[in-house]
């Protein structure tokens, strides 16, 4: 552990300041609070929201895991993780099952995760109304007037273009009845996963300077038409080619030599445990 | 006949004034026209009362600077009024004062009660959305969250104003003026509204299109008997559509009455002088 540096990074008065924020972020779901995002030895945009969180949260008993786009193993995952356990001295697991404390860019884990989990998001782009008003001075009032026409009429537009609704990932949803919120980049997929979940979850947004939350057990409902309901990406017929597990996230690869389309785990850590799990009975 | 005479909009002693007066502007006198020239504070509207009935059209004419377009955006609450106010009897049976609302319940009127179709279509339409998602994001506002009923509806209005359906995906900014001024219009209709306001609708667009506009107006507002508050600094506008008629100087009130009696009988200097300059 390095010493040279206090506990977890910042000093203080930072943490404390950014807890502020998130208590109040937890204390109004969905609602975006803005703190004073500090300069962090990683660049803006690349997970310093999520960071911030992490280092104003964590403990010496906590158990970090770090993702990034469900893998456990990428450069920026595995750096973050260097970075916190070498300030702090905790301990870093792959496992979801064994993690208080989840910081994630882009996915929720396959594992339900559980109330004494917190659940970290990266968000690039907090404003779920950004695209249709660019004021930030005009969406505050949107939000406080409760006026979301515009976060339909996005969608609409997808519908008159495209003949469905195309978020790829970042499906805004409404949050306990009240705020629109942008979920973070995560797949359609997991949209389900934030309601009525039972581990907190923050969103954290760095350059954008936001803090947000949705509170244990929360009403979270991805919005939609009456005509056209929202559906999550679909996944029928098909199995990760390595565990085998059907009803998760699937990436779809494509093998350049033989030019066939196969699928595998989005969540690399799920299809490891499935496999250790699978292989002593000599099931596979 | 006691129902038909409840007023659709009623106004009550509107005023708005731009900084914050001084002594010597506060009793009206010093002013120059309606600015103080010790202080700086315009007065843009000045104790302006008036009614709307059902299915009316009441004109409002007067020249630039009088305080027509600040009228206005005080009805629609794009502005703060500095005292007075506003009954809509489609809005807790016109017993709430509109400007003690909070901005959640105003935004609610303009959602539901309101339609306006602004002097710049910039101002009134998402210019990047598509046609019909401008339409659509009226009723969405209304609380529609039904794709193909907005769709409908969308196309039934664009129908009506004369826009090839065809086009309804196309963007505003790709239209020409007139073109917007209409999908404007139809967006301002699509929750049909008891009031619209019209703002300098025709000013800028060139002598055939204000025809097919204004032609276009009057039958909508014959066919859905709505009432109508319409702004123009045009007579020719004023006599061809509206019934009644208010002639606004220096943020004033100055003459009121019949449209027709206004024109013929001018009874105010400067309506005089306006009735005058028309022919």
């Amino acid at each position: 552990m390095n010493t040279a540096y206090n506990f977890a990074f910042f000093d203080e008065g930072s943490k404390r300041e950014i807890r502020r924020a998130t208590l109040k972020a937890i204390a109004i779901p969905g609602y975006q609070v803005p703190f004073a995002s500090r300069e962090m030895p990683i660049g803006r945009g690349w997970g310093t929201g999520g960071l911030q969180l992490t280092l104003s949260l964590i403990g010496r008993s906590d158990v970090l895991k770090v993702i990034d786009q469900g893998s456990d193993e990428s450069v920026n995952a595995v750096n973050i993780k260097k970075l916190v356990s070498d300030t702090t001295g905790v301990i870093t697991t792959d496992h979801t099952r064994e993690a208080t404390l989840i910081q994630s860019r882009h996915r929720i884990p396959e594992v339900p995760l559980n109330k004494d989990q917190i659940l970290i998001l990266q968000v690039p782009l907090p404003e779920p109304l950004r695209d249709y008003e660019p004021s930030e001075n005009e969406t505050k009032k949107l939000h406080a007037e409760k006026e979301y026409s515009g976060a339909w009429l996005m969608l609409f537009e997808q519908i008159m273009k495209y003949g469905s609704m195309t978020t790829g990932a970042d499906h805004p949803v409404m949050v306990h009845d009240r705020y629109v919120m942008a979920p973070s980049p995560i797949p359609r997929f997991d949209n389900p996963k934030m309601h009525e979940s039972e581990a907190l979850i923050l969103l954290g947004a760095g350059r954008e300077k936001k803090v947000y939350a949705v509170p244990p057990y929360t009403k979270v409902v991805s919005l939609d038409f009456e005509d056209y309901p929202f559906e999550p990406e679909s996944f029928l017929d098909k199995h990760c080619r390595l565990c085998g597990s059907t009803g998760v996230f699937l990436d779809e690869l494509v093998d350049e030599e033989t030019n066939e389309t196969f699928y595998q785990c989005n969540d690399t850590s799920y299809c490891i445990e499935i496999l250790n799990e699978v292989e002593p009975f000599g099931v596979k | 006949m006691a129902e038909f005479e409840v007023p659709v909009l009623s106004i009550k002693n509107l005023n708005k004034q731009f900084g914050k007066g001084c002594l010597h502007c506060q009793d009206g006198e010093s002013l120059v026209k309606n600015y103080c020239p010790i202080c700086g504070t315009v007065y843009a509207c000045r104790d302006v009362s008036f009614d709307v009935f059902p299915g009316e059209v009441l004109g409002i004419v007067g020249e630039s600077g009088s305080g027509k377009s600040t009228l206005m955006q005080c009805l629609y609450f794009d502005q703060e009024v500095s005292a007075g106010e506003a009954y809509l009897a489609d809005y807790h049976h016109g017993e709430r004062n509109l400007f003690q609302e909070s901005s959640q319940q105003q935004r609610y009127i303009r959602n539901h009660i309101m339609g306006k179709v602004y002097q710049n279509p910039l101002m009134g339409l998402k210019m990047n959305f598509s046609s019909i998602g401008n339409i659509a994001e009226k009723l969405i506002a209304a609380g529609s969250h039904h794709v193909g009923m907005m769709e409908n509806r969308g196309m039934e209005l664009l129908n009506k104003v004369n826009i090839p359906v065809h086009r309804r995906k196309e963007a505003p900014k790709n239209f020409s003026g007139g073109m917007q001024q209409r999908v404007q219009i139809a967006k301002a209709l699509s929750n049909r509204p008891p009031l619209l306001l019209l703002d300098e609708v025709t000013t800028g667009l060139d002598l055939s299109v204000q025809a097919s506009v204004l032609d276009l107006i009057k039958s909508l507002q014959r066919e859905l008997n709505i009432s109508i508050v319409l702004v123009s600094h045009d007579l020719g506008v004023i006599r061809m559509l509206a019934d009644r008629t208010l002639v606004m100087l220096e943020g004033k009130v100055i003459e009121q009455g019949l449209t027709d009696q206004i024109l013929e009988d001018p009874q105010h200097q400067y309506t005089q002088q306006l009735v005058h300059s028309l022919l």
